[in-house]
């Protein structure tokens, strides 16, 4: 494989088939969690462990894995690396841990995860796999950080908890729930937009 | 009196879908009509409190005592996989009306996060049996109201003329903030 090819796969996740403005998968994670920019850049991060390291795994094992057994075999591949991230964010950053809360155990169901397994990993090589985990592990960490920004400076006016303009001009309603739908919304529509230009 | 309570704080003020970003793809997904999202709804009650009730006793009767919790993750996902697969089985050589009804659905459950996501919250909440049915049950009629409420919406917004790049998933999402919006006005009922 050249090193093009890789570099090329990799785009595809982050740009043409960005997972979640253009594949629209992996919602609840991308609504649940962006309520500031690091929350949604953490979520996008151990998301894009457990992408890479679950396509890597199960495009090993693909000749191995009987046919009919074939999804439960990836979601035990994907919860066992779930459970590791688990572990880890519970030990080393025990505050993003806290706040990002049931969505870490949740990746396991995320549509992504077990998609790209069944689409890409269990019918490529180990190394395109890896570059495929990659781009869209960073295509969802991209989406998750553009749209969390965006709420926590319409929401509070701070951007990575540095203030941009006083919390009082704020609309605290980018930081609840409906927020989340709306923002979203509009991206959408800004991504699609741009994508046919 | 606690179970009234649990009801209306898992069907109004946190509503599943609309405060707390569970099972947002099959509330996007199949919420174009108001006939298939009832249909969601009913598959999705259906496995939401057996599965809820499984994973209870697996987490009290075989983690807890065995102190290996840390295989939560891994158990409820595969007792839920498995338990979508039975209730599909089951369900076509009992009731094929039924099986009918609801069938096209049931795979999709799987990878709801909605169950997996009550599955856990229960033990985590630290709720007995009882109050966990209760909080499975209202959950999923909460995912069914919002469900039903959206796709009735959706087929009305169909009709309208929409700038293209609102079309579809955008509009459909602005809409859900709204919906989201109406039913912050429940919060502050219970605590």
């Amino acid at each position: 494989m050249s090193q093009n090819s890789g570099m090329k796969t990799m785009l595809n996740g982050i740009i043409k088939e960005n997972p979640v403005f253009v594949l629209l998968l992996g919602m609840c994670p991308t609504l649940g969690t962006t309520s500031s920019a690091l929350n949604g850049l953490g979520m996008g991060l151990a998301t894009t462990f457990v992408l890479i390291s679950a396509n890597v795994v199960v495009s090993l094992l693909k000749n191995i894995i009987p046919d009919k057994v074939r999804i439960p075999a990836f979601i035990v591949v994907i919860a066992t690396f779930v459970t590791l991230v688990e572990m880890i964010m519970q030990a080393y950053v025990p505050a993003l841990y806290d706040s990002l809360g049931l969505f870490i155990p949740l990746i396991v169901v995320n549509c992504i995860v077990l998609g790209r397994a069944e689409a890409f990993a269990a019918k490529n090589s180990v190394g395109k796999s890896f570059f495929d985990g990659l781009g869209m592990g960073l295509g969802f960490t991209m989406a998750l950080t553009i749209l969390g920004t965006t709420r926590e400076l319409l929401g509070t006016g701070k951007v990575f908890s540095l203030t941009i303009f006083p919390e009082n001009y704020g609309m605290l309603l980018f930081v609840l729930a409906p927020g989340a739908f709306i923002a979203l919304a509009y991206l959408i529509a800004i991504f699609n937009k741009l994508k046919k230009a | 009196m606690t179970y009234v309570l649990i009801f209306i704080s898992a069907v109004f003020v946190n509503n599943i879908v609309l405060s707390q970003f569970l099972g947002i793809c099959p509330f996007l997904g199949v919420s174009k009509k108001v006939e298939t999202a009832l249909g969601m709804a009913g598959a999705v009650a259906f496995v939401l409190t057996i599965a809820t009730i499984f994973t209870f006793i697996v987490q009290k009767s075989v983690l807890e005592p065995l102190n290996i919790t840390y295989l939560q993750t891994i158990s409820f996902i595969l007792i839920i996989a498995a338990l979508v697969q039975m209730v599909e089985i089951i369900l076509k050589k009992i009731s094929p009306a039924l099986y009918q009804a609801l069938g096209v659905f049931l795979p999709l459950i799987t990878t709801n996060c909605a169950v997996l996501g009550v599955a856990i919250m229960v033990i985590q909440k630290d709720f007995d049996l009882a109050s966990s049915v209760v909080f499975a049950i209202s959950t999923a009629i909460g995912f069914g109201l919002a469900l039903v409420l959206f796709a009735g919406i959706r087929e009305q917004l169909n009709m309208l003329n929409l700038p293209k790049g609102m079309q579809g998933i955008p509009s459909a999402l602005l809409t859900a903030g709204l919906l989201a919006m109406a039913f912050m006005g429940f919060a502050g009922i219970v605590k």
